[in-house]
């Protein structure tokens, strides 16, 4: 998205790549919340009111800032889950499936385990996490290598089986005395830890730590500059002798592990037990997130950021002001429209 | 096991599978002129959060079920924009307008929630007028219900025996051999994408105001998903679509029946069945040309000068 | 557009071209041609690679427009900027790619271009139509078969059915036997002459000699951009042809080779009785015998499209062979995976490398790292040695006259610097066998020349060199010994000194040679 370009201080400003791009982007968004505020107005809400609001709760306040962040750490995940795939060329829709396979994993780990200390419970919970979204990514993986089946439709149709499957293992077998929805509480030790009284978990740097790895994966590495060849021309890259199969299955497993842990970091982190349904489009947005963010780590944690505000911000709209969770999906939409659209700004450049 | 049990069960899965019926009719003809449109759940939504509000504001249902139709058609023309003229992501367009009917329609729908509505006549098959009450009462089914066969058989016949349908097949399998045969695959994509919308809203308007009779808040429940997944299953060919539907809807009503008969079988896992069916379909005849998906399908046409 | 002036009938009694010239950035791939194509006439368009002669029909067909020169229909000027131009005055080409909708059926990729179709197809009358049509020229296929169950024979009656049912009366024909087994093609011949009674023109584009004796009434030969010579069927000769197909004098080869002495060294690649099985419109090779000896250059020569992709592809391990042996290095190599053939020293370069074997959007100085990641790994693949890349590819440049820049995207090369490119990156490693296809295809005098000197060079160190060209004087100014491939057949093995252009132009067209080879 973003590329450092030199700046050359003689240049007039608006020949400076960088800066049209972000009032570019700015642009968008404020078209966006433009339209929203028109829905407002028709909902009968006064909507500089409402974004005052809301941004004096995301970003005036020290609380609503950190809830900001917590909205952002499964995002993150998910959003890489779907950048790393991409750099190979594979289309990962699959993150909502494969985050709930992660979060069973863990929580089987999370509830059998529930004895042993904190700083071996939580590394094989991470591991646990990691080695269900990758099992839920492998058969999309595979049969994409094979050339038998398209990947979009694989992770597209595994998605809602997953939750499902979730539901059978509540149900069944985990589900809490008081409750059929959600197992027992997770012990303390299942929990990631917390900072600064928020609830801003681990979660978060675990999710940084991950990007910048990303990033210096990409850039340095013998198995990024393959990955990348494969991704500029897969069969230019088969014939310069890059093993194409093997690097399908394992990118593609690896995207399913990362958005494995994003769902293993919500059930510990932030739920602290596994409920039904507990992944509001989660692996969606990071979906979205990704692909605005033209899947460059640095673009993921801003793109994140902005949906976590609206998104925290549209919780509070709902206490305050009455209006309905789910009309917030309208901001979100009206970003996405605004961008997928690509209005040209300045002589009809497109980016 | 009673008889009364499996013929509650196939009414069940008919009442229930005529909204997916409709919809996923709509989603073949979409596909089969190469677009996929994974907002259908949000297109469901807001037309029937809209067709419900204008049945309880007028009290007519039919100008309700009118609503809803033209509410469908509208929001795919949101994706035809998109995807047509800005020549965006396919993916990323229909995952935005999935967003945009969860947030309209909650709207539309806020101030609706728990009205009752005058809904549309149930009527009883012919000939079945002289069977005990019990069971006439499973097979009095409301006029979409009835519609809905007819209507795909419509779609077959608009798709294979018409020259329109010629050419929107043509479009989806490849844009360049449309447009070098005299076409313009955007105008063939705007209209496949209109009347799919429609055809979406009419399964919407079953839903809410024939069938359920009332609004809540995701209450298609993702119907959208797995109309993809059927448009799969019966390989974008809307007469398989028919025994799709009844299938995948009576996975619902069969647990019922099963658990009638002693049997328990996890409700999430029956649940499950019709995306792992289309999973094996799809690698049961993955190599097939005949039975695959129609080949500029999620690809953007550039056009030629 | 502009139509001509109605013409009361719907026969199309003759087309003609006056002086048409077009270039390609500065190459004139048709340089001031004159062309007369009559009804009821078969007339054949000869030539070899580049003679301009697909050019030229593309111009007719409204592909291509033409820079100066004039079109007329019946002595209408026409002015022809698209296909549908073409169509509107009933002039049609059937590609050597065929267009066709592989998951709808004949009747529906037909009816697809039908001028009149009603809104509702009349499924019945449509199918009796076609059949009409398809007896009365002997193209019988069966109307609701699916085009993906076609075989290419029945693809290409379809295309031509096409044509006829949008009322083409003027057929153009590219490379139609290419594809085709011996029947297939007698079958068309069958075809074309019943078309030609009926009052049709047709061009005919080809190399192959045999099948413009059989068939054509009327033979244009192109060569480098220019007509060589028109001549009616009466007054032509094999011999006749293929004179004015090549050129008479090569030019002094400027790069010597050296005679090999045959002592017992164990061969580099050897092919034995090797076959493929082509899929689609890909060539088959059949019972290919071939072998690279160590400080030999084996020329490969044929019209493009005879197999020698597939020969390549072959050779690196892309495809496999149906039926025979490879071995490489004196190891069977039959079964083995592309990496693997690469990393026991074998190199290629691919006849188009932007779209065979580069990343596009990664900068040069990536690209020459990517066939050798191993090699430049550290710290176990953690990071790349860029600097030994740098040195290499220095050291590969300087030794080969070629300079790049290795910062910018590799798509923005010019085409010339892409083969220099990849040219100076397969040979970094001084590898023991080189596959090279069409090896200076593009590049500019200089560059070809170093080129060349690279791949003598390599080989006066002792390794093997299989160069499939179709430059006719590259081949024979470098080759240790030429083999002719046609029809994915070697149909000829020689020294270079031991025979000429004329033998090679036989068989290169598929001609018969008098004297034995040797």
């Amino acid at each position: 998205m973003l590329k450092t370009s030199e700046i050359a201080p003689r240049f007039p400003i608006m020949q400076n790549k960088t800066l049209i791009l972000v009032i570019r982007y700015l642009f968008m968004i404020l078209l966006a919340f433009l339209l929203f505020g028109v829905i407002l107005l028709i909902s009968g809400k006064d909507p500089l009111k409402s974004y005052a609001d809301i941004f004096t709760y995301t970003l005036g306040s020290a609380y609503g800032f950190s809830e900001v962040l917590v909205a952002m750490i499964p995002m993150l995940f998910t959003a890489l889950a779907v950048a790393l795939p991409a750099r190979v060329g594979l289309i990962n829709v699959g993150g909502e499936g494969q985050l709930y396979i992660g979060a069973a994993f863990a929580t089987f780990g999370a509830l059998t385990f529930s004895s042993l200390p904190a700083w071996l419970l939580l590394p094989i919970m991470i591991i646990l996490g990691m080695a269900g979204g990758a099992m839920w990514a492998f058969i999309p993986g595979y049969l994409k290598s094979i050339g038998l089946v398209n990947e979009t439709i694989t992770t597209l149709l595994l998605n809602p089986v997953a939750p499902k499957i979730i539901g059978f293992l509540i149900f069944g077998f985990w589900h809490s005395p008081m409750d059929t929805v959600k197992t027992p509480n997770f012990v303390a030790a299942a929990r990631l830890p917390t900072f600064f009284g928020t609830r801003i978990h681990l979660g978060l740097v675990i999710g940084f730590i991950l990007l910048a790895l990303f990033w210096l994966f990409m850039k340095y590495t013998r198995w990024g500059l393959e990955m990348r060849a494969i991704g500029n021309n897969a069969q230019a890259a088969r014939r310069n002798g890059i093993p194409l199969k093997k690097y399908l299955i394992v990118v593609m497993c690896t995207g399913g592990a990362i958005a494995g842990l994003a769902g293993m970091s919500q059930v510990s982190g932030f739920y602290g037990v596994l409920l039904l349904n507990f992944s509001l489009s989660l692996g969606y947005m990071g979906f979205m997130v990704s692909w605005m963010a033209g899947g460059e780590p640095l673009g993921i944690v801003l793109m994140s950021f902005v949906v976590s505000v609206i998104i925290t911000g549209g919780n509070l709209l709902q206490l305050t002001r009455g209006v309905p969770y789910s009309v917030i999906n309208l901001l979100l939409a009206f970003t996405l429209f605004v961008v997928l659209a690509r209005p040209s700004l300045f002589r009809g450049k497109k980016s | 096991m009673t008889l009364l049990a499996i013929l509650g069960v196939i009414s069940s899965a008919i009442f229930s599978g005529t909204s997916l019926l409709y919809t996923t009719l709509g989603e073949v003809i979409g596909e089969r002129s190469g677009i996929v449109n994974l907002g259908l759940e949000g297109v469901l939504l807001v037309s029937a959060s809209s067709g419900f509000a204008v049945t309880s504001i007028t009290g007519n249902p039919w100008l309700g079920i009118l609503v809803a139709v033209l509410a469908g058609g509208l929001m795919n023309m949101i994706l035809g924009y998109l995807v047509i003229t800005r020549k965006a992501n396919q993916l990323a367009s229909g995952l935005a307008l999935m967003f945009f009917g969860f947030g309209l329609s909650a709207l539309i729908g806020k101030s609706f929630v728990g009205t009752k509505i005058n809904s549309l006549p149930r009527l009883l098959i012919p000939g079945l007028e002289g069977l005990p009450r019990l069971y006439t009462s499973l097979f009095k089914f409301d006029p979409l219900i009835y519609l809905v066969i007819p209507i795909a058989f419509l779609v077959w016949w608009l798709l294979f025996r018409t020259r329109w349908g010629l050419g929107l097949r043509a479009v989806g399998e490849n844009a360049d051999t449309a447009y070098a045969s005299g076409r313009n695959p955007h105008l063939i994509r705007y209209q496949a994408l209109f009347i799919g919308g429609m055809l979406a809203g009419l399964g919407a308007a079953q839903l809410a105001i024939a069938y359920a009779m009332n609004w809540t808040e995701y209450m298609t429940a993702g119907r959208g998903f797995i109309a993809v997944a059927l448009v799969i299953f019966s390989r974008w060919h809307p007469l398989r679509a028919i025994v799709g539907a009844l299938i995948f809807s009576a996975a619902v009503a069969f647990q019922l029946l099963l658990q009638s008969s002693g049997v328990q079988i996890s409700p999430f896992l029956l649940d499950t069945i019709p995306y792992l069916l289309t999973l094996i379909v799809l690698i049961a005849w993955g190599g097939n040309r005949k039975h695959s998906a129609p080949a500029s399908l999620g690809r953007v046409y550039q056009g030629s000068e | 557009m502009l139509k001509p002036h109605s013409t009361s009938n719907s026969y199309l009694n003759a087309v003609t071209m006056r002086g048409i010239t077009k270039a390609f950035s500065g190459v004139l791939a048709n340089d001031n041609i004159d062309l007369d194509i009559y009804a009821s006439e078969v007339h054949a368009l000869l030539g070899e690679n580049g003679a301009g002669k697909s050019t030229l029909m593309k111009i007719l067909y409204g592909f291509y427009r033409l820079d100066s020169g004039q079109i007329f229909a019946d002595e209408q000027p026409v002015m022809i900027l698209s296909p549908h131009d073409a169509l509107a005055i009933k002039i049609g080409m059937v590609f050597q790619d065929f267009s066709l909708i592989p998951a709808l059926s004949v009747m529906e990729n037909l009816a697809l271009f039908l001028p009149k179709l009603p809104a509702v197809l009349d499924v019945k009358g449509i199918n009796n139509h076609i059949r009409e049509v398809s007896e009365r020229y002997g193209l019988d296929v069966n109307p609701e078969a699916l085009v993906s169950q076609l075989s290419i024979g029945e693809l290409q009656k379809v295309e031509i059915l096409k044509l006829l049912l949008a009322d083409a009366r003027l057929l153009i024909l590219d490379e139609p036997t290419r594809v085709l087994a011996p029947h297939e093609v007698q079958a068309l011949f069958k075809v074309i002459d019943s078309l030609k009674k009926d009052g049709y023109a047709i061009v005919l584009i080809t190399h192959k000699l045999k099948e413009v004796l059989e068939c054509a009434d009327r033979i244009t030969v192109l060569r480098n951009g220019k007509v060589a010579g028109t001549l009616l069927r009466s007054d032509a000769t094999e011999e006749g042809l293929i004179s004015l197909m090549f050129e008479k004098k090569l030019g002094t080869p400027t790069v010597t080779h050296k005679k090999v002495s045959p002592e017992m060294v164990s061969p580099l690649l050897v092919f034995r009785d090797a076959s493929t099985h082509a899929e689609g419109l890909e060539i088959s090779l059949t019972a290919i015998d071939l072998r690279v000896n160590p400080g030999e250059i084996v020329g490969v020569a044929g019209v493009s499209g005879n197999g020698q992709k597939e020969l390549g592809e072959l050779a690196m391990g892309l495809i496999r062979c149906s039926q025979g042996k490879k071995f490489i290095f004196g190891k069977d190599f039959t079964e083995k995976s592309v990496q693997e053939v690469r990393m026991s020293g074998v190199a290629f370069i691919p006849e188009n490398p932007l779209t065979m074997s580069i990343a596009p959007f990664m900068t040069v100085l990536q690209n020459m790292a990517i066939t050798r990641t191993k090699k430049y790994a550290k710290r176990g693949g953690l990071s790349m040695d860029w600097q030994a890349v740098r040195g290499d590819i220095d050291r590969s440049t300087q030794k080969l006259g070629f300079s790049f820049p290795l910062y910018i995207p590799a798509r923005s090369l010019s085409g010339g610097n892409l083969q220099r490119m990849v040219v100076a990156r397969e040979l970094i490693d001084e590898p023991r066998l080189i596959i090279a296809s069409y090896l200076t295809r593009g590049l500019d005098v200089q560059s070809a020349i170093a080129a060349r000197q690279a791949l003598v060079q390599a080989r006066d160190n002792g390794a093997g060199v299989l160069l499939i060209s179709e430059d006719l004087e590259e081949l024979f100014a470098l080759s240790d010994w030429l083999v002719v491939l046609y029809a994915g057949k070697i149909v000829g093995t020689f020294r270079p000194a031991e025979t000429n252009v004329y033998e090679i132009g036989h068989l290169m067209t598929g001609s018969e040679v008098e004297h034995a080879e040797n």
